[in-house]
């Protein structure tokens, strides 16, 4: 049972149609693009079961769009955001797909950017709420209501704890944290939520510990 | 949050001798860890948006993007300048303000989620409107916004706001109970009158599906929304004048969640069922999607 708060049930503050096809859609595009690195040059949006019916209606090419271009679910030039995409020459697709057994509303994102190529699957699970599954093919597991370090590296002893060491001397506090590796020795993942907002000097830290990778800060999606 | 019934709500309200939505206030403050003046300021801006989207369609004619919906807040606050309506002014801008809300959310124009953008436009046409109505400044209306959150916190706990688990019920039923309990205490009534409120409405609208056509929040879901708001003011009415609800709160929002899970679904947003499947609106479908 989830433990709601008054602004849950009062917001979030988004454009219309709908908080899962359009609020959540747009939540998806943020954080892809945050973990792209910024800027996009093209995308590919492949969407999945509901996202690939009902999108046009719902507005959700927008919305995923208008995320990819850094907007807020509650940014009036969501509606416009196709043509805002078209008039920065970023090539932006859509493609029906089936993506197995996913929630009904999940999008992969196929970024070319300026760090490179990029993959992002998420789901629009409710109410506005996400989940990213998947970035760049190592599974992954958060929402982005937390503020979120995702951590690439090398599958070695001790990278975690020298990761943690630094989180507590920061006083940053783990809500939730993961590890995944796609084989052992080779590539790892650390995903952590935090109940505190990361500070660049901190990623800066991180990414000189030996066998770290790469660092992804993602701010929680909620705004204000 | 620190209770999980309506029960519990009634006990805390009665021993701290504090409204419904003194005591939403409170739980936010200690949630967030943010001041009391933060808390307020932050439902100011809820206010903001609402009476944006309740004006906007009455004032223009707004169309949904997919040509479904459209114009008729525009066409009812005419009607209401006219001066011949049956049921008053109230009541039928109650009604424009929820078309409003619902025709903005439609046409990809911003809006609050309360509970959810299929039923934005019941609470603030509720709110606004009977704010008006009892000439309440905004900090009135902002109080009725905390209480409304009170009521919409316990259903969301033990039930569900979401129309593809619980049928429209969940969504615009949760909507015009939270409402109702509002006006309630805007209009000085108890804790537990308010709650009185909420269960009458709940009790009115059970078992109401959710068959949008062609899935889109726009056909049944604009006019449901007024629907909404015209039972949770009629509602205090009915409250206020003494009325009780003979099954009270807890067991109301007991039985929404379970008739909800009894639904087919067909009739649980999957726009399957319903409205959706009539001839007409498998029509509608095909005419936004193609064959």
């Amino acid at each position: 049972m989830k433990d709601y708060g008054v602004f849950d049930i009062l917001g979030p503050i988004m454009i219309g149609p709908s908080s899962s096809h359009t609020a959540g859609a747009a939540r998806l595009g943020k954080v892809a693009r945050t973990i792209a690195g910024g800027e996009i040059k093209s995308v590919v949006c492949l969407l999945h079961g509901s996202f690939a019916k009902t999108y046009k209606g719902h507005g959700t090419d927008r919305a995923l769009v208008a995320g990819l271009l850094g907007m807020e679910p509650s940014d009036t030039r969501l509606r416009d955001a196709l043509q805002i995409a078209e008039d920065r020459n970023i090539n932006v697709q859509f493609e029906g797909t089936d993506l197995g057994d996913v929630h009904p509303n999940t999008v992969k994102f196929l970024i070319d950017g300026k760090n490179g190529h990029c993959e992002v699957v998420g789901s629009s699970i409710g109410g506005g709420n996400i989940q990213i599954s998947e970035v760049n093919g190592q599974s992954v597991n958060f929402t982005g209501a937390y503020p979120t370090l995702i951590i690439s590296h090398r599958d070695v002893p001790g990278v975690v704890s020298k990761v943690t060491a630094l989180l507590y001397e920061m006083k940053i506090n783990i809500a939730f944290m993961n590890v995944f590796r796609t084989q052992k020795g080779k590539n790892a993942t650390m995903v952590f939520q935090c109940d505190n907002n990361i500070q660049d000097d901190l990623i800066y830290e991180i990414k000189n510990i030996d066998a770290i990778e790469n660092v992804v800060s993602i701010n929680s999606i909620a705004e204000g | 949050m620190n209770i999980k019934s309506g029960k519990e709500l009634l006990n805390i309200c009665s021993e701290q001798n504090i409204s419904l939505s003194e005591f939403a206030i409170k739980e936010e403050m200690e949630r967030s860890e943010i001041s009391r003046e933060e808390v307020i300021q932050k439902m100011k801006t809820v206010l903001d948006v609402m009476k944006e989207s309740t004006n906007e369609g009455r004032e223009k004619k707004i169309y949904s993007v997919s040509g479904l919906i459209g114009g008729d807040a525009y066409k009812l606050n005419k009607y209401i300048k006219n001066g011949k309506t049956l049921t008053g002014p109230v009541m039928n801008k109650a009604m424009a303000r929820a078309l409003s809300c619902s025709e903005v959310n439609a046409s990809m124009g911003r809006i609050v989620a309360c509970p959810t953008a299929g039923s934005c436009g019941i609470l603030p046409a509720v709110i606004i409107t009977a704010g008006e109505a009892l000439g309440l400044d905004d900090e009135g209306m902002i109080m009725g916004l905390f209480a409304s959150s009170a009521v919409g916190m316990i259903i969301a706990d033990n039930a569900t706001v979401a129309g593809a688990e619980g049928g429209c019920q969940a969504e615009c039923g949760a909507a015009a109970a939270m409402g109702s309990a509002a006006v309630v205490e805007m209009m000085g009534g108890t804790p537990e009158m308010s709650l009185n409120a909420a269960a009458i409405v709940i009790k009115n609208i059970l078992g109401l599906v959710c068959d949008p056509v062609a899935g889109l929040v726009e056909i049944p879901c604009a006019k449901r929304n007024f629907a909404g708001a015209v039972s949770a003011l009629t509602t205090a009415d009915v409250v206020m004048a003494g009325i009780s609800s003979k099954i009270p709160f807890d067991d109301m929002v007991e039985a929404m969640y379970r008739v909800g899970k009894q639904l087919p679904a067909s009739l649980r947003e999957t726009a399957e069922g319903g409205t959706a499947t009539t001839e007409t609106g498998l029509k509608l479908k095909k005419e936004v999607y193609g064959e």
